[in-house]
């Protein structure tokens, strides 16, 4: 192995959030810079979501989603920013040594700063508990997205769809404008996870079913896949025997929840949140392993990728603040106390001196909320207050902060309740 | 008459109360220009962008992504599609260029979304070649 090369800033992973924060990075000052990418084009999971929706925050004009890779990789090419593709990295540590691996062999580097941005990967069967046969043809959603767009293959005629989140609508509509009959959207919630205008546009304009409360109680079929059966489900989403029906089916695409890609992470033993399954942040982005900064899915899962951009961009230019030595040490961290409906928060802590003037926060909430409110909390004093005609856990909210509200305070909090 | 609309232009989502009097449409509940624009054009004559893939010749890329350069009648989805089947790229294509014209007589036409360069060389790989040069 060769000895390992030194690298002011690596940024794992090129999609759009690697893609963003390598060029916030740049544009703040950083020379010595690499994107490290494991598929064979850069742009990540932009490259298969070919409907459009994409841009209308970063470039103001509803682009696809190649398009608004491609604006990324412009300015990428121009800046003349070092990418390595076919590349995986395969070991990270809390020294920031990298070990990756292409076609040349496995090569280390040294990093004096590193940028996650792995992304995620879809929650596959074995972690559903469907009962039945483990038969052919059944796809995660993103699975048969990239089948269908990148490489040209038709996963199936007959499908099913289990989860209502956007893949699964997204790909309900892009299976029948394919010539396949898509019978029913199964989901186990009362409501979609997706967001609404995909309802209206993939499932309402194409006929295609779309059962609430209902989820997939057996696989039937040896070789590929025959029928599925699904039933209805109580409120604690049980199914409730006698309300069985049986759909003949080739193809069952399964869109249940994505996971952040954290493996590297902990690795390089950095800690993980429990519920947003990515590392824990503080305000600059920063994990536990000083140096090491996440941004995009890898962090949490995003809603829209201009968020991503954005999130990615404030990983970049800390970054380059760490790289010069202008990012200020760590001294006070306050931990943001969630409460109510609120399920978590990134930055899930915040240093008051450190912050900028103003610091983005990123939730969800737990359930859907008609007539909400969102307050934050400075110790006992009220410093934001918005209210909302609907919050969903589909939808993700931000608030603001402004540095001069926190800067003294001992305690912060966020809250989310019903009016 | 009324209708209960969901705006489809961006992912808020906006939910639009429709009120249809005569040739007077009145929208209410949007957000921006654009939601006023959409409940109007959805009660009275849908349309959607079309988005899918078209094969590539000889690209580094077996597929390029497209999209109709404007909202086509909702009515036509699958007659476009339907046109779009006999449709083959030659790369290099690039963004923003035509690959089909006046796509089923919707006066719209349908464009490239993504740039797929021409392929180096051939990307299968000949065993023949490779197992004469391996003997040499």
């Amino acid at each position: 192995m060769e000895q390992a090369k030194k690298k002011q800033l690596v940024v794992i992973g090129g999609g759009p959030a690697g893609l963003a924060a390598a060029l916030a990075a740049r544009k703040n000052g950083v020379q010595d810079l690499l994107i490290l990418e494991r598929d064979e084009q850069l742009g990540g999971i932009l490259n298969q979501c070919i409907h459009n929706g994409f841009g209308l925050h970063t470039f103001h004009e509803e682009l696809t989603g190649p398009e608004y890779a491609a604006r990324y990789i412009e300015q990428i090419e121009h800046e003349k920013i070092d990418y390595l593709l076919n590349t995986m990295v395969i070991d990270l540590d809390d020294k920031k040594n990298i070990t990756f691996i292409n076609q040349n062999g496995v090569q280390r580097i040294q990093a004096q700063a590193v940028i996650l941005a792995m992304g995620c990967r879809e929650r596959p069967r074995g972690a559903l508990n469907i009962p039945g046969y483990r038969p052919a043809g059944i796809y995660c959603a993103g699975t048969a997205q990239k089948l269908v767009n990148i490489d040209g293959l038709m996963p199936g005629k007959n499908v099913v769809i289990l989860g209502s989140g956007d893949i699964g609508l997204i790909m309900a509509r892009r299976m029948r404008l394919e010539g396949a009959n898509v019978h029913a959207v199964v989901e186990i919630m009362p409501y979609s996870g997706g967001l609404k205008r995909n309802i209206v546009q993939c499932l309402d304009d194409f006929d295609i079913p779309l059962k609430l409360s209902h989820t997939i109680t057996n696989i039937e079929g040896k070789e590929r896949v025959k029928k599925v059966t699904i039933a209805k489900v109580d409120k604690d989403r049980h199914p409730i025997s006698g309300t069985e029906e049986t759909i003949e089916c080739d193809t069952l695409l399964l869109s249940c929840g994505l996971i952040p890609e954290n493996e590297l992470s902990e690795k390089a033993c950095i800690q993980i949140h429990d519920i947003t399954h990515g590392p824990i942040v503080d305000e600059s982005l920063e994990t536990n392993v000083e140096g090491i900064f996440a941004c995009g899915n890898v962090l949490h899962v995003h809603d829209l990728v201009d968020f991503v951009s954005r999130e990615a961009e404030h990983a970049g230019i800390k970054a380059a603040q760490y790289v010069l030595n202008t990012l200020p040490k760590k001294e006070t961290e306050i931990e943001i106390e969630t409460k109510g409906v609120v399920r978590y928060c990134v930055p899930a802590k915040i240093d008051p001196k450190r912050m900028d003037d103003l610091q983005v926060i990123r939730f969800r909430v737990g359930k859907v909320l008609k007539d909400g409110a969102i307050y934050v909390w400075a110790d006992d004093r009220c410093i934001f207050h918005r209210q909302k005609k609907i919050l969903t856990p589909g939808e993700m909210e931000q608030v603001i902060l402004k540095k001069k509200d926190v800067e003294y305070a001992k305690t912060i909090r966020i809250e989310s309740e019903e009016m | 008459m009324e209708r209960r609309l969901t705006c489809i232009n961006c992912p808020l989502g906006c939910a639009l109360h429709v009120i249809i009097d005569g040739s007077v449409i009145q929208v209410s509940g949007n957000s921006c220009p654009r939601g006023e624009i959409y409940g109007k054009s959805e009660v009275s004559h849908p349309v959607r962008m079309i988005t899918t893939t078209l094969p590539v010749l000889n690209g580094k890329q077996a597929m390029v992504s497209c999209k109709s350069s404007e909202p086509i009648d909702k009515e036509k989805i699958f007659e476009v599609m339907r046109a779009l089947k006999s449709v083959v790229v030659e790369a290099p294509v690039h963004i923003g260029e035509v690959l089909l014209e006046n796509a089923a007589q919707t006066n719209v036409n349908i464009i490239a979304t993504k740039n797929v360069e021409k392929a180096e060389k051939k990307m299968s790989f000949d065993i023949k070649t490779n197992t004469e040069e391996f003997l040499k």
